[in-house]
C-alpha cells in the first residue's frame, strides 16, 4: 500500500509522517502541494506545520493549492484522507470536513502529551481502536480551538462525527472538547494532536511502563492499511 | 488608484481570543471605559476602476476566500473614501 504525505511550504511534520508510514507497514510517497499528481497513492496525509506562514488564516491559502483538487476529487471517490494539525486545518478551509479552527482561548501556544477518547472507532483511521479507548498522543499548537455553529455541532454528534475528544483537560477551548472529526463517509478524518510523533518507542509520550514508549499513534496508520486491504 | 475594501471580522458570538487579550491589556492599564476589544481585518483590494462587476467580483471574493464563514462575518465590501 501506498500512503502519499503532501509538503506544502511550511509543512515540518511532513518527514515524521513518512516514517510513521513506514514504521506501519506501508510506502510512504512524497508528494508535492504544487503538482496535481498524486502519483496513483491508495491514502493521504496532510501533515503538520505552518502552511504559507497561514497569512490569512490557518490552511486557506493552502486549501487553494493545486494538489488540493485532486485530494477533494480523491476523497469524494473514497480515498483515506488524514489531517493533522495544520492538515486538519487545510481540511476544513477545503470544506471536506465541518467547524473551524480558532486560536486557543487562552491565547498560548501549548505543547503537551494530550490523552484522548476514541469516539469513532470505524473510520479508515481509526478501526483499530476500540470505542472508549483512551490513547495518549501530543499536541502542539496555537490555534486548535474547534468551534462549530449549534446546528453543526449537533449533527456531528447526532451522527457519530466527533472522532476524538479531550480527556482530562481541554488544552484550547475546542467545543464539547472534539480534538478531531470525520467525514460522514468515515474516510477523511482531521485532529489537532500529532499520532505521527508516537510511532516508535524511544520517541513517543511517557506511559506507565516507561518513559517514552507512547505508540498509540501507529494505530492510525496501521488502521489505513486496514481499511485498504478491505476495499481492495 | 481605486481601491475596494473588504472588512470581516470573527462572528459576534465566538470568543476572540486576540481582542480578549488587547482588552485585559487596556484593563491593566486601569482604562475601564473601554470594556471590550474585538479585532477584525481590513483588506484594500486595488482595480483597474470601481464598478458594480468589480464590486461583485471583491464580494464573491470576500465570501469565498478572504473570510471563512464558519468563523468570521463579512461586514463590509465598499470603495474607499
Amino acid at each position: 500500500m501506498r500512503v502519499g504525505v503532501v509538503t506544502f511550504p511550511g509543512s515540518l511534520d511532513d518527514r515524521d509522517a513518512r516514517r510513521a508510514v513506514r514504521l506501519a507497514g506501508a510506502e510512504p510517497v512524497a508528494l508535492w502541494h504544487d503538482d496535481h499528481d498524486l502519483q496513483g497513492v491508495d491514502a493521504i496525509v496532510l501533515p503538520g506545520g505552518f502552511s504559507y506562514g497561514d497569512y490569512l488564516r490557518c490552511g486557506a491559502i493552502a486549501a487553494q493549492s493545486p494538489i488540493m483538487r485532486e485530494v477533494v476529487d480523491a476523497a469524494g471517490r473514497g480515498t483515506p484522507v488524514l489531517g493533522i494539525c495544520n492538515g486538519f486545518q487545510i481540511l476544513v478551509e477545503a470544506h471536506l470536513l465541518p467547524g473551524g479552527l480558532i486560536r486557543n482561548d487562552h491565547g498560548d501556544f501549548i505543547c503537551r502529551d494530550q490523552v484522548l477518547r476514541v469516539e469513532n472507532a470505524s473510520t479508515a483511521w481509526t478501526n483499530g481502536f476500540t470505542r472508549g479507548q483512551e490513547i495518549t498522543i501530543p499536541l502542539k499548537n496555537g490555534e486548535g480551538g474547534f468551534i462549530a455553529d449549534a446546528e453543526t455541532l449537533k449533527r456531528l454528534e447526532g451522527e457519530g462525527q466527533v472522532a476524538f475528544r479531550y480527556v482530562g483537560v481541554n488544552p484550547n477551548g475546542s467545543l464539547d472538547d472534539i480534538a478531531g472529526v470525520t467525514n460522514a463517509a468515515g474516510n477523511v478524518v482531521g485532529l489537532m494532536p500529532h499520532p505521527e510523533h508516537a510511532v516508535e518507542a524511544g520517541f513517543g509520550p511517557d506511559t506507565a511502563a516507561a518513559m517514552r514508549s507512547g505508540v498509540d499513534g501507529l494505530t492510525f496508520f496501521t488502521s489505513v492499511i486496514r481499511s485498504s486491504l478491505a476495499r481492495a | 488608484m481605486p481601491t475596494i475594501v473588504v472588512e470581516v471580522m470573527p462572528k459576534a458570538e465566538l470568543l476572540d481570543p486576540a481582542g480578549k487579550a488587547v482588552a485585559g491589556s487596556l484593563a491593566k492599564q486601569g482604562r475601564s471605559r473601554v470594556t471590550d476589544v474585538r479585532i477584525g481585518k481590513r483588506f484594500e483590494l486595488t482595480v483597474d476602476e470601481i464598478t458594480e462587476e468589480t464590486l461583485a467580483e471583491a464580494r464573491a471574493l470576500a465570501e469565498d476566500l478572504l473570510s471563512n464563514g464558519v468563523i468570521e462575518d463579512v461586514v463590509a465590501v465598499k470603495a474607499a473614501e
